[in-house]
């Protein structure tokens, strides 16, 4: 059962980061140059290859329970900032991910961009750089989620597998579509992997720490509903106080 | 130095984030669990999930006040 949930949270966060990557890709290789932004992207992802080579299995050389504390506390750490941010988006404190928006700011800011001589193989270095800064921003998370759930569970190559298949997934939809991805509910999908990391990160945290969950792995799902009802009290609770930009009332 | 320092400060907003509160109970929470169940040899599984529900609940409400 937890190997079905961490290929899912893998895949779920992956969607969710890719879609971002691709947004600031399109922007770029449409209005500029695609053939510097696909070195960009490739570099990217030699750069993020080699942080999951390296760190993935000095992480499994780690003893279980070190590993579970350390990676488990900085799991939870990470998973409480996106769910903090997943409750102020959906209670209207924080407006929410719009990438048609960012689509058009980036296109704009590409096509004001200056013109510089071609040099190398890089005929566009504004693409380049923007393609990977974009990829390897958005694949850190990926790679940092990839890690930390793989090394937990001891089983990296299946937490890789999920991300590369919500890769997958999220090029082919945006070759099929050449625009952003807007219809996939981004937001909600957050909420969602922000629930699930702060989960792992208690569960794995918790165990780290010497605690024995009543009832083994079946406790996990316990955690999983006790978040995600918390989240989702804490939205309706949000959404009543003055300041958010659902009423306007600050 | 400024690249370091830039470097640190880039993960510590990768990890961390807005609420550093949030970062310091985690850690908290987890050192009062691994005393507690290796000192007092006390189960205590119960103990993260309740201050992660209540750290959360704070940190939303310290944001919400502020706006």
């Amino acid at each position: 059962m937890r190997d079905v949930l961490l290929v899912l949270s893998v895949f779920l966060a992956s969607v969710v980061e890719g879609v971002e990557a691709l947004t600031i890709v399109l922007a770029v290789g449409t209005t500029r140059s695609w053939r510097s932004t696909r070195y960009g992207i490739g570099a990217a992802l030699l750069a993020l290859a080699v942080f999951v080579a390296i760190l993935g299995p000095a992480l499994t050389s780690i003893p279980i329970n070190a590993l579970r504390l350390v990676i488990g506390g900085l799991l939870l750490i990470f998973g409480l900032q996106w769910l903090r941010k997943a409750v102020l988006r959906a209670s209207g404190f924080k407006p929410l991910h719009d990438e048609v928006a960012i689509f058009t700011k980036a296109t704009a800011k590409a096509r004001k961009a200056g013109v510089a001589e071609p040099e190398g193989i890089i005929d566009d270095w504004y693409s380049f750089t923007i393609a990977f800064k974009g990829v390897l921003l958005e694949g850190l998370e990926i790679a940092f989620i990839v890690v930390t759930f793989g090394a937990n569970q001891g089983s990296i190559p299946l937490a890789i597998a999920g991300a590369a298949a919500a890769i997958i997934v999220v090029v082919a939809a945006g070759m099929v579509v050449h625009q952003p991805l807007s219809r996939v509910p981004e937001n909600t999908l957050k909420f969602v992997v922000g629930i699930m990391l702060t989960s792992f990160g208690i569960f794995w945290g918790s165990e780290g720490a010497g605690v024995h969950w009543p009832g083994s792995d079946a406790a996990l799902l316990g955690v999983i509903a006790l978040i995600t009802i918390t989240a989702l009290t804490q939205v309706a609770w949000l959404s009543h106080l003055p300041g958010n930009l659902k009423t306007g009332n600050a | 130095m400024i690249y370091i320092r830039r470097f640190l400060g880039f993960w510590y907003h990768f990890i961390v984030g807005d609420d550093w509160r949030i970062a310091v109970g985690v850690v908290v929470g987890l050192s009062l669990i691994a005393s507690i169940t290796h000192v007092a040899h006390t189960q205590v599984w119960w103990l993260l999930p309740t201050m992660v529900v209540t750290m959360l609940t704070l940190s939303l409400w310290l944001t919400a006040r502020r706006r």
